[in-house]
């Protein structure tokens, strides 16, 4: 892909497939991410990596949103990660470690590429991406983990029993004898390395000199990576213009960066709608609607069934919406024609039929056009129909909230929370909370998100989790009749 | 005495003479560029006038001393201030593309000031300051000066009198300079103990989990016990008032002390502080081991809250905070912002710090004798400024050796 700028010019293998881990080409699960990944790679692989790793990079940051607590945010990081980007430890033998060592890498530096560009997204980024190596780290293997810290050269002077000797006093804490200095490990860096560990007076220091105990040494780790990878992307920042040049890169780049921005990663890809057995009839959306959908699609449901009639981008958004929701192109057309009760058959057949068949891509170019993901309903657009989180006034959407959902479980109690994570901007936090709520009868609870703490970052994601929560109750009833 | 009765410093001519003739520019210069010709410390270095009427002028730089100089007499400001060292000159921030203009190093400074002291201090109040409750602030520089210097191994520092009632300290070593603003939160955060304002009077919450001190207080306590002993029990009588000895009983984290203190005290309101003190350490020596400890420990801490320096942390904390510039008059009584040896800062007695006023009458003195020549740049040299000025000098040429120094070992590799 690109080279950075390099001090050593090692030899730039392309990665073939070793299955040996005797000499895996990435012999340690944790990355400082110092090289630059020099294979080839596809336009697609360039793309699903970063998404995929964005996906994780976005639930990190809304866990400060959501108020996890680290441990919390650890379960849900690694249950995102064991979807999305799994990274096995060594003994995990019939893994192609290589393989997903090699994902992690690539994702990572095209994320580099996309958050580069400002501050405010570097920042982040290097929070994000700190995060996820520290829980990576607490989760890895002790014995790897020690390897992987001896190959590196971390520049920390282990401190001499005589030295511990001479600081007794302020190195230990209680009664003091040789085995317990002998047995405790100190290293000496520059304070600077850990700062976290002097604001609080965690560490000895003496003439510029903190004495970290063994037991922060992970401070002196994580401190690095966070140096290390912000010299990096101001590097990178510096480097990108050359990089603007390559034009098939610039909106994948762009997308991602503003998907993160929006605090969501930029896709959900709608397969959910297509494993969706039970075919979905035109009749069945009033009920569908009434009990799955989220807020936005909620509320174009209701202007359709108020109007009989919905401008050309709320058919368009509702309409796709409901194809991946799984209604057929033959279901749409008898869904729209039913709706649109004031026009005549003429009408319809002459200006929406088209539409809508091109809108499942059997007319004109035969795209098959995605449903919009919460980002792009989030972006301001020439729709009216946006995020009602976003979009309504605090007043219109608190008693919107109560019209649609308190049938659902929510009251008047719930809305303070979510209406400060809306005022804070988060409106996917608020979203997935009013989920959690409006679920709390299926077993949803506070944190879980549509499933394992993922936010809500697409409303057939929404709507799809919402009904395969109501599925197995179903299939009960079902056997009860019979 | 009569120093300032005659000669008002807030009117510009005095100033103005006083920076045509005495502001050691120079000097200021070396110290701030650590070479004898202008760097990037200097050029790229923000300065911001304070002139009468709040006129509030940010973002100047110059390219030398006389620059400057030419242009504090042009705008005559009733005090100036120094910022940091900016990616570029501070005066064409306009024309820089956004992002390309961050301050990039500054020196470390700190910023202790008597208002923090007034809960405790009982000789003066609001703006007033004796020698007597300068105490407070010699303990502050004891305690921050050793700290400064043992534990994070800086040596170029300077403190500064702050004109009134406080006292400035800029650290100039290399790495100091160039701290990002986030280890200077955590240096500060480290330095930090009592925080000042509302909560000076809460109790400590510096022992975590174990119950020793930390090492850094612990060091910090070898200072302090003497001074409370001089200067809150002798000199202060902080425990004198019934106000006073309640604020101690405060902190003590065992009723029946309390009590028992109380009923004494009561009874006997003419106890001095220190026999308050002893009445204390009386009934803690006798305690069986188990009581006795976190009694000690509570001990400590009243050193440690009456003693400690007291910071303002926000000053220290960012790299575009702006302090202001040494030798500056202060408005309201005249005096010059003098450095101060920390050696000597027990000596020092804030109302014998040159005024401006008197600065101006010594020169006249000497105008009469001599010809009033066009050259005034070595006319501090005449007048009670000198010795500050020199220990300005001396500072300077520390810096500047410093620099010849590491020039001196970069050579070989430049000559590949
Ligand atoms: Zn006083």
């Amino acid at each position: 892909m690109y080279n950075s700028s390099k001090k050593k010019q090692t030899v730039d293998q392309p990665l073939t497939q070793v299955e040996t881990h005797g000499l895996l080409a990435y012999p340690h699960r944790l990355n400082f991410y110092d090289k630059a990944p020099l294979f080839d790679v596809t336009v697609e692989e360039f793309e699903i990596c970063a998404l995929d790793r964005l996906r994780i990079l976005a639930e990190i940051e809304s866990s400060a949103a959501r108020n996890r607590t680290w441990e919390e945010l650890k379960n849900v990081t690694e249950t995102q990660c064991g979807k999305y980007l799994p990274l096995s430890a060594n003994t995990a033998k019939s893994i192609r470690l290589d393989e997903q060592r090699r994902k992690d890498h690539l994702g990572h530096f095209v994320l580099r590429l996309a958050f580069c560009r400002s501050e405010d997204l570097r920042r982040r980024f290097i929070r994000a991406e700190t995060t996820l190596f520290k829980v990576r780290y607490e989760t890895d293997d002790y014995k790897e983990r020690e390897n992987f810290l001896s190959s590196r050269d971390f520049n920390w002077i282990p401190v001499s029993d005589e030295e511990k000797n001479q600081y007794k006093d302020r190195l230990f804490h209680g009664p003091i004898n040789d085995d317990k200095i002998k047995a405790e490990k100190f290293y000496k860096v520059k304070w600077t390395r850990v700062p976290d560990l002097v604001e609080k007076r965690r560490v000895f220091l003496k003439g510029g000199f903190a004495y970290v105990p063994g037991r922060e040494q992970s401070s002196i780790v994580f401190q690095e990576f966070e140096v290390q990878l912000g010299k990096a992307l101001e590097m990178t920042a510096r480097l990108l213009p050359r990089l603007d040049e390559d034009t098939r890169l610039v909106p994948v780049l762009d997308n991602l960066s503003q998907g993160f921005l929006a605090g969501v990663s930029s896709e959900w890809s709608g397969v959910l709608g297509s494993d969706n057995a039970n075919e979905i009839k035109a009749e069945m959306i009033d009920d569908l609607a009434r009990k799955h959908f989220p807020m936005c699609m909620r509320s174009l449901h209701e202007s359709l069934r108020r109007d009989n009639h919905l401008k050309h981008f709320g058919r368009l958004q509702y309409g796709l919406f409901l194809k991946v929701l799984g209604l057929s192109v033959e279901e749409a057309i008898a869904f729209w024609r039913k709706a649109f009760s004031r026009i005549t058959d003429d009408k319809f057949n002459k200006e929406y039929k088209y539409n809508i068949r091109h809108s499942y891509g059997l007319e004109g170019k035969r795209a098959n056009y995605p449903a919009k993901s919460c980002l792009q309903i989030l972006t301001p657009g020439p729709s009216e129909h946006g995020c009602p989180y976003r979009h309504y006034s605090a007043e219109n959407l608190q008693s919107a909230l109560l019209s649609t959902y308190s049938s659902q479980g929510l009251s008047s109690a719930d809305l303070p929370e979510i209406m400060a994570t809306v005022n804070a901007g988060h409106f996917h936090v608020a979203c997935t909370r009013v989920f959690e709520i409006t679920h709390a009868s299926c077993g949803v609870s506070k944190g879980e998100g549509v499933g394992g703490g993922e936010s809500v970052t697409h409303p057939n994601q929404y709507a799809a989790r919402s009904m395969e929560l109501a599925k197995p109750k179903v299939e009960e009833d079902a056997m009860v009749v019979d | 005495m009569d120093a300032t009765h005659d000669i008002d410093p807030s009117s510009p001519e005095v100033m103005l003479t006083f920076y045509r003739r005495l502001y050691p520019f120079k000097a200021i210069h070396n110290w701030l560029s650590h070479e004898p010709i202008p760097t990037r410390l200097f050029t790229h270095r923000e300065f911001a006038f304070t002139l009468p009427g709040d006129v509030y002028l940010r973002y100047n730089s110059f390219s030398s001393a006389e620059e400057l100089k030419k242009q504090v007499c042009q705008l005559n400001p009733t005090r100036f201030e120094i910022g940091p060292v900016y990616s570029a000159r501070p005066r064409d921030k306009k024309t820089v593309r956004s992002g390309a203009f961050n301050p990039l190093q500054r020196e470390l400074v700190f910023d202790i000031d008597m208002t923090d002291y007034d809960p405790i201090r009982t000789c003066c109040s609001n703006a007033g300051i004796c020698r007597r409750c300068w105490g407070f602030i010699s303990a502050a520089v004891r305690v921050l000066d050793t700290a400064i210097r043992n534990q994070f191994g800086y040596d170029k520092l300077l403190w500064v009198y702050s004109g009134r009632r406080g006292i400035h300290l800029w650290i100039s070593d290399k790495e100091a300079m160039d701290l990002t603003d986030n280890e200077r939160k955590a240096l500060v955060g480290w330095m930090t103990v009592i925080t000042g304002g509302k909560e000076t009077g809460r109790k400590l919450n510096i022992r975590s989990g174990s119950k020793s001190l930390p090492p850094p207080l612990q060091d910090a306590l070898q200072i302090l016990r003497k001074i409370f002993s001089d200067l809150i029990l002798a000199d202060q009588d902080c425990f004198g008032s019934e106000a006073g000895y309640e604020a101690l009983l405060e902190l003590i984290p065992d009723s029946g002390t309390v009590e028992r203190l109380r009923e004494k005290w009561t009874k006997d309101p003419n106890r001095s502080s220190e026999d308050k003190w002893s009445d204390f350490r009386e009934i803690v020596r006798k305690k069986p081991e188990s009581e006795r400890l976190p009694l000690q420990a509570a001990m400590e801490d009243v050193v440690i809250q009456y003693t400690y320096p007291r910071l303002d942390a926000e000053v220290s904390k960012h790299r575009n905070h702006l302090l202001k510039a040494p030798f500056c008059i202060h408005p309201k009584t005249g005096r010059v912002c003098v450095p101060i040896n920390p050696d000597q800062v027990e000596k020092f007695d804030p109302e014998m710090v040159p005024t401006v006023g008197q600065l101006l009458r010594e020169l006249d003195a000497i105008g009469k004798t001599e010809e009033q020549g066009t050259d005034h740049h070595a006319d501090w040299e005449k007048t009670s400024l000198k010795p500050y000025v020199d220990m300005l000098d001396k500072h300077a040429s520390l810096l500047m050796e410093e620099v010849r120094r590491e020039k001196r070992g970069a050579e070989p590799n430049l000559s590949w």
